[in-house]
């Protein structure tokens, strides 16, 4: 009877530890969402307070009982938030149709065709994906300028549109579908982009998607090259535009107005990332990079 | 077969053209420029060959502050970012229920804007006239008197820098190391509870080994995007990063290239390669160091 009660207790006691470890993790992880979410409400609550309501706060308020949509106004009005915005969805399609474009004629030729020195070349495009960014910027800089490039489209666009890490990745993927599509299709007399375009692509979808999400994330966020190559305001990116509204726009500091152009650059990413978010994280699991 | 050829290299001609313009041979010419002193991008002459451009860039102040606050954000995020997202991973395994939110809003960061989130975070450390800011009405619960980390002392500012850099970073490392968890087999778990192994134990002598290449891949990959951090440190002091004393490598390098004190790609270049030197050794001795506690 006694043996009993002791493996009850000893049960209980089990039961009782694993209950309250599971509240410590539950409690813990809860801590970093704060953490992970608080700025992003901050930055909504910020950007509809009004401008005399927020510097009127000597102890910020966590709420605000009198939303006001002004600031949206003025971020759109004051600055040329919305020429930023254009330039920045133009820049990032036409960067992420040309690499499309480059990385799958790149990685078809690698997957499917026999060639003299295939070996070596792939083997070369492997190097180069260990060279940073660092290094090439300074000599694409001087390239850009001398090409009197600067202030253009091209200039922000032409040294982003390869990329030889999704090169990889896509040929890999091409490699997986069987080879008697290929020589099926050879057979028929279909030529190899037909082949390419209406066999390979589709059945590679899911890749091609990914890399699509990610080279857009990259492009919407890119801030350095730009920073370089641009100084004509109308060339300006959200990241620039953002840089230049801080150190120039609104002027007296209009924090609430910053922030509703903060909102509204960061919106447009994290629908796409809500609706996609199963993807772009498989996507990044696969091999994305960052910090 | 000839006609294959042929083609073959018509498709890889694009890849092949822009690799070769903007990688291939910008990487040559950098080590062309940082030896070539006194170069004058207008004229685009230079008065002759030499290392004068490193032993340049190795006494000025701005690079050494750069330098410094590199090391101290590497040295400062790079473990705690690693150990919080083990913490996290392993937390975020032991549980079932609502996993899937949690990791959806762990991975946030990842797709926002380095530069406007930034901007929050200035707001919430930024002590004003009107203001003490967020996060001094924070400390002030525990008692601490209001610090202006914004433009106050050194150590105040670097805080704020490696709290970003952390806040940024951690979703690439919590998503990596949870699937590298997800995908121990649960077999050794198993195991290890009928021998009645303790769970620190059972942390040690399985999953610690087996994630272990994952950890050290982490580990390599986070040294390397620390030391080029950059536009957190901009997001947060504005782009004159030096007036800051919150400058870093790769500022320092974009500083000598464009800008108000820009105009100098030999220093840019030199610098730059400096960077890479430094990077190339740190990665090689992760490298070896992991050949000693990595089980592949």
């Amino acid at each position: 009877m006694k043996s009993l009660t002791d493996y009850e207790k000893i049960g209980r006691n089990k039961r009782r530890r694993q209950a309250a470890g599971k509240t410590v993790t539950y409690v813990l992880l809860s801590l970093w969402a704060v953490i992970v979410l608080f700025p992003f409400y901050w930055m909504i609550l910020c950007s509809v307070k009004s401008y005399s309501a927020y510097n009127s706060e000597y102890i910020p308020k966590f709420f605000t009982l009198s939303p006001t949509f002004q600031n949206y106004v003025d971020a759109f009005t004051a600055v040329p938030l919305a020429k930023y915005f254009a330039n920045t969805i133009i820049f990032t399609l036409a960067t992420t149709a040309l690499m499309l474009v480059v990385i799958v004629l790149a990685a078809f030729a690698f997957a499917r065709l026999e060639f003299k020195g295939k070996n070596l070349l792939f083997t070369l495009f492997l190097a180069l994906m260990m060279i940073p960014n660092e290094l090439v910027i300074i000599t694409n800089f001087v390239t850009i300028t001398n090409w009197d490039m600067r202030n253009t489209f091209m200039g922000l666009i032409l040294p982003s549109v390869t990329s030889v890490f999704y090169i990889y990745l896509l040929k890999e993927n091409f490699e997986q579908v069987p080879e008697e599509l290929y020589k099926a299709a050879k057979v028929d007399g279909t030529s190899d982009l037909k082949y390419l375009c209406k066999v390979l692509l589709p059945i590679c979808k899911p890749t091609v998607t990914t890399i699509t999400i990610l080279k857009v994330i990259e492009c919407w966020n890119s801030y350095v090259w730009p920073r370089l190559i641009t100084d004509d305001e109308n060339y300006f990116l959200v990241s620039n535009g953002i840089q230049e509204i801080r150190e120039n726009g609104f002027g007296r500091e209009n924090i609430p107005a910053m922030m509703a152009a903060v909102v509204v650059i960061s919106v447009p990413l994290i629908i796409l990332f809500l609706i996609f978010h199963k993807k772009i994280m498989e996507g990044v699991s696969r091999g994305g990079t960052k910090g | 077969m000839e006609k294959n050829n042929l083609k073959a290299w018509l498709y890889l001609l694009p890849a092949i053209l822009f690799l070769g313009v903007f990688m291939v041979y910008p990487l040559i010419d950098v080590f062309v420029y940082s030896f070539e002193e006194g170069y004058n991008s207008a004229s685009q002459t230079f008065f002759g060959i030499g290392t004068y451009n490193y032993s340049y860039v190795l006494r000025d102040p701005y690079f050494l502050q750069a330098l410094k606050n590199t090391f101290i954000l590497v040295i400062i995020t790079v473990p705690l970012s690693t150990g919080i997202a083990l913490l996290i991973s392993l937390g975020l395994s032991s549980i079932q229920k609502v996993r899937e939110w949690y990791q959806t809003i762990f991975f946030l960061p990842y797709v926002t804007n380095t530069l406007a989130v930034g901007l929050v975070f200035m707001i919430l450390f930024k002590k004003t006239p009107y203001s003490d800011g967020l996060m001094n009405l924070l400390l002030g619960l525990f008692g601490v008197s209001p610090i202006d980390f914004m433009d106050g002392p050194y150590w105040a500012k670097m805080f704020v820098l490696c709290f970003y850099t952390v806040w940024v970073v951690m979703p690439f490392k919590i998503l990596i190391l949870t699937s590298a968890l997800a995908s121990v087999n649960e077999d050794y778990y198993k195991a290890a509870k009928v021998d009645g192994t303790s769970a620190f134990r059972t942390f040690g002598r399985i999953t610690l080994p087996m994630i272990s290449p994952m950890l050290f891949y982490l580990i390599i990959t986070g040294f390397i995007g620390a030391f080029k951090a950059y536009s957190d440190a901009v997001a947060l002091f504005g782009t004159n990063l030096n007036a800051a004393e919150m400058n870093t490598i790769v500022g320092y390098i974009y500083d000598m290239l464009y800008g108000n004190s820009g105009g100098y790609p030999s220093y840019a270049s030199a610098a730059a390669i400096i960077l890479f030197v430094i990077v190339l050794t740190i990665t090689c001795i992760n490298l070896l160091l992991s050949k000693k506690y990595v089980h592949y």
